[in-house]
């Protein structure tokens, strides 16, 4: 799979906003995303996990270019789109589409179900009528929606069946990569089980490659190929998911890992944890250095270094990229908790 | 189970008045609280487990219709007149929001925001609510809680606004905190420091706590007791141990399997199909009855009554995880 | 086949089930449904004028000069021996006209300019924004007065300066909207969907605030019939002989001491149109934008 290029290529991506000027605050820049570089394997699953202010957002919709980068570029199957005009993405639109967070206010209230999922057939003049009516009832099979809900408007369904519309929406025309923008973290947990199930099902058998946006390490456990954890605008450790698990190696992965809640009290209890002092730092003013290094419990041992130079994101073992002044190849960072292991399932 | 309950709660049931018609939101439901504990309801949205502590302290609006009794401390609650509930409330029992952001008053500092609540409740003079405001914001681990006594919840981030209303609640020092989805809105890393410090708080002052979510994890990491609720009902109730062990429920059991778990490969997450029951009056027949494999006649027509299938291990249903195996 | 049919029927269904839900809802506030009562009860009687009112309204009967009510004149006549009763039937008709005909002329210029404001802000929003804040700084009334001056008086004219006073309101509404529904999900949706942004304009924001538009619709129709009288009384609305409730209540005027009547039924029809538009528009709101009711 290696050798095959990959679907989306991300290189040194910069995205920075010019804040509005508020009473006691001033003006500022933004530093959402900041020199991020990663790549989309075909057919893979991609988590990119962060927590709030972590630019997650910002990077997927720079991405499908919702938002236009302030520098660096972005490869759709080796093409640049990274500064291409609203019209001429048109054509491009087809392969890259995204499922939004928010099942509610990511369908028109105005539209039915079905007329919502055969708008990109529609705007894309890909198929008439008839041809365009057939395409979307077996969309809405796939994702397991009666024929019955095409002619539903959004306010008649519930928040799962929302998403599968949106996930219909964003499939119908066979993307080559979707973007999943928290897909799930608006769902009961009964909910998020069976949209979790049928985007995995969906990606085995429609092939799609896909960037699975989340702030729970659980989910891109069960569903991810290789995971990316961001703070604060950078990324700061990637690895396959056996890896990340295992051996995660940057402080802030050890920390997130450790903060994951273990539905079992007995095993939850007695994990040894490490909690993260004080809160992340504002993206309109981040630490010179490391930009961990102000909640870093490790932050003794990487002084001085971590407070004047940037650690690159570098391979620290085959496939596993590390920003640390403690992690190179050959010298591993301290393990500062456990990580969370529940009970192995036999057989 | 031994010490005297803290707090009765027997047969609550709240419904709503809508404009598309009556909606029964809590049917009822019945639990003790002891000192010292904390208690985790754990449910999906729409269950009714914050509608039932909303009603406990009496914060629900007009529509609501509240049926039952919740005795603390000799007294019924749900019949308290205004001055009385208002002396229990914020002062004996405590209650925090799931939203830090909208809790608290913006035009105010943190500091005037406790001091109302001890100066108040407690008729202390304005230096001295000062100062219990600088303690209590040590208490609950904010950095420089002299300097942050004078700031404006703009001034906080999430994590540190939601221990700003834990400090309130604590102000009183009440009985019982009621929390409301405390952890959700913030992230991970910044939860774990809240749970720490609910349990902290447990430990040095013997608060009991209702903790309110529908986060398995939660529950797991804090919880002694939970009860598990579904379409207003309570379904099951355990210790948290073994209830996560041997749980009974087939809704419980769902929502066990649901959850991906962390250092943990599945192949698939459990699904419950269908949809929660909305009903107009209470249900006479299991309310998880059409979404249950389990389902038959019985589970159709009848309401189960709740059973102990071990000590201390409540469930209502037909056919429980303890029949079945035997 | 079937399918086809389907697909054209059940639309309809669906939104059927919403109207339903939406009247239900209508129908639990007494005082809307009043205003929706009497509020049409005008409309009925401006369309069907000619086929209600006793005489024509500029029929006089010199036998009978301000006189009381009888059964030839049910609410008497006036100076000139015309029937109030017919007059009042025809100047509904005019004031409604001006009331439905001012806010549809508003709407439709305003609507797109706010929409364009909101969608494409900077320097567009800018431009728009400050010229909307130049006509809002003229009380509305005296605006209409000036227009109505400059234009000239009559029923036409009077229509379009109250619809251009009412110009920058809507304005506001609409770019208000679309600054919100912009923010929705569906519209970045709508993008990677390949949409242009006509077919986000039309499609995705246009339809969502319908409901906010009819309502400001309703409330801006009594502003306008009010202003009619009001520009009528002054003498640079609707002129004489033609007949409006604005024109009814000048040329009663002079007889204010002599015969109150002729002042008070116009009166009463303006309150009590302007009353019902309100109530109703207040409920219809209430009805369709949950956010302020829940």
């Amino acid at each position: 799979m290696n050798d095959a290029a990959p679907a989306l290529e991300v290189e040194s991506l910069v995205k920075h906003f010019t804040s509005g000027r508020r009473i006691g605050s001033g003006g500022g820049t933004v530093h959402a995303v900041d020199d991020v570089s990663f790549s989309l394997r075909q057919g893979e699953m991609l988590g990119l996990v962060g927590e709030s202010g972590s630019g997650k957002t910002t990077l997927a919709n720079c991405v499908v270019r919702l938002h236009e980068p302030t520098s660096g570029s972005i490869r759709l199957h080796g093409r640049d789109i990274t500064h291409l005009s609203r019209r001429d993405l048109r054509p491009l639109r087809r392969d890259l589409h995204m499922v939004f967070q928010d099942p509610y206010s990511s369908l028109n209230p105005r539209m039915t179900a079905g007329e919502i999922v055969g708008e990109p057939l529609r705007l894309h003049r890909l198929a008439g009528r008839k041809v365009r009516t057939g395409r979307v009832a077996e969309i809405f099979e796939r994702v397991g929606l009666g024929p019955e809900h095409r002619f539903r408007y959004p306010h008649e369904l519930s928040g799962g069946q929302r998403q599968r519309v949106g996930l219909a929406r964003s499939l119908i025309l066979n993307p080559s990569v979707l973007v999943a923008d928290e897909p799930v973290s608006a769902l009961d947990v009964s909910v998020q089980a069976s949209i979790l199930n049928l985007l995995r099902d969906l990606q085995r058998d429609m092939g799609f490659s896909c960037l699975f946006i989340t702030h729970d390490l659980a989910t891109v456990e069960f569903l991810c190929d290789r995971i990316a954890v961001m703070y604060l605008g950078k990324l700061v450790e990637v690895a396959s998911r056996d890896e990340i698990f295992r051996d995660p190696e940057h402080p802030y992965t050890q920390a997130l890992l450790s903060a994951a809640l273990v539905p079992d009290p007995a095993e939850q209890r007695q994990r040894r944890r490490v909690v993260l002092e004080g809160d992340p730092p504002s993206p309109l003013d981040p630490p010179s250095g490391c930009r961990f290094r102000t909640r870093c419990p490790l932050h003794d041992l990487s002084a001085p270094d971590s407070d004047e130079i940037e650690p690159p994101l570098r391979e620290v073992s085959p496939d596993h990229l590390v920003a640390c002044h403690l992690s190179a190849p050959g010298s591993k960072t301290p393990r500062i908790a456990d990580p969370p292991v529940t009970t192995p399932v036999t057989g | 189970m031994s010490a005297e309950p803290l707090l009765e709660v027997s047969d609550l049931s709240v419904r709503f008045d809508t404009d598309e018609g009556p909606l029964q939101a809590v049917d009822r439901v019945s639990f003790t609280l002891a000192p010292r504990e904390v208690l985790g309801i754990v449910g999906g949205s729409g269950c009714g487990k914050s509608v039932t502590c909303m009603s406990l302290v009496r914060l629900l609006p007009q529509t609501a219709a509240v049926t039952g009794s919740a005795v603390f401390d000799g007294v019924d609650l749900l019949a308290l007149g205004p001055r009385r509930l208002r002396r229990v409330r914020g002062r004996e029992i405590s209650y925090i929001f799931q939203e830090p952001m909208t809790s608290l008053n913006p035009v105010f500092t943190v500091g005037d925001q406790i001091g109302e609540v001890v100066r108040r409740h407690l008729g202390l003079s304005r230096r001295a609510a000062r100062q219990r405001a600088v303690e209590l914001l040590q208490l609950v681990r904010i950095p420089a809680p002299e300097r942050r006594v004078d700031e404006y919840p703009h001034q906080l981030s999430g994590g540190m606004r939601q221990r700003v209303m834990i400090a309130m609640a604590l102000a009183c020092d009440p009985k019982v905190l009621i929390a409301d989805e405390p952890t959700t809105a913030l992230d991970v890393t910044i939860q774990a420091g809240i749970l720490d410090l609910m349990r902290e708080i447990r430990e040095r002052l013997g608060t009991a706590i209702v903790l309110v979510t529908h986060n398995l994890g939660v529950v797991a990491d804090i919880a002694d007791r939970v009860i598990v609720m579904y379409a207003g009902r309570k379904v099951e109730e355990a210790p948290a141990e073994e209830l996560f062990a041997a749980p009974q429920h087939p809704y419980t059991v769902g929502l066990l399997g649901a959850i991906p778990r962390p250092g943990e490969r599945q192949e698939r997450l459990e699904e419950i199909p269908g949809r929660v029951p909305a009903a107009a009056a209470p249900l006479e027949h299991c309310v998880f009855a059409d979404r249950c494999r389990f389902a038959d006649e019985t589970t159709r027509t009848q309401v189960p009554a709740l059973r102990a299938v071990r000590r201390d291990h409540l469930v209502a249903c037909f056919h429980p995880e303890a029949d079945r195996a035997a | 086949m079937s399918i086809v049919v389907q697909e054209i029927e059940a639309p309809r269904v669906a939104g059927r089930r919403r109207l339903r839900l939406l009247t239900k809802r209508f129908l639990r506030r007494p005082m809307a449904v009043g205003g929706l009562l009497v509020a049409l009860a005008f409309v009925i009687v401006a369309i069907f004028a000619p086929l209600l009112a006793p005489y024509s309204p500029g029929h006089t009967d010199f036998d009978a000069v301000l006189a009381h009510s009888s059964s030839k004149h049910l609410l008497g006549t006036d100076d000139l021996g015309r029937d109030v009763l017919s007059r009042l039937i025809w100047g509904t008709r005019a004031s409604m006209q001006v009331g439905v005909f001012a806010t549809l002329l508003a709407m439709v210029v305003a609507v797109p300019i706010g929409m364009i404001a909101g969608y494409y802000r900077g320097w567009v929003d800018q431009v728009i924004a400050r010229l909307t804040d130049v006509l809002l700084a003229f009380p509305f009334l005296i605006l209409a007065v000036g227009l109505a001056a400059i234009l000239g008086p009559s029923l036409l004219n009077a229509t379009l300066a109250l619809g251009i006073g009412s110009i920058p309101g809507f304005i506001r509404i609409a770019r208000g909207e679309t600054l919100t529904l912009r923010e929705e999900d569906y519209v970045p949706a709508a993008v990677l969907n390949g949409a242009n942004d006509a077919t986000i304009i039309f499609r995705h924001i246009l339809p969502n605030m319908t409901n906010t538009l009819i309502v400001q619709a309703t409330l801006t129709i009594p502003g306008a019939i009010l202003g009619e009288a009001i520009l009528s009384f002054l003498g640079v609305g609707v002129q004489p002989p033609t007949s409006s409730w604005g024109t009814m209540l000048q040329e009663a005027e002079p007889y204010l001491t002599q015969a109150q009547r002729l002042s008070v039924y116009p009166g009463v029809a303006i309150i009590l149109a302007v009353l019902a538009f309100n109530v109703f528009g207040d409920g219809l709101r209430d009805v369709l934008d949950p956010r302020t009711t829940r």
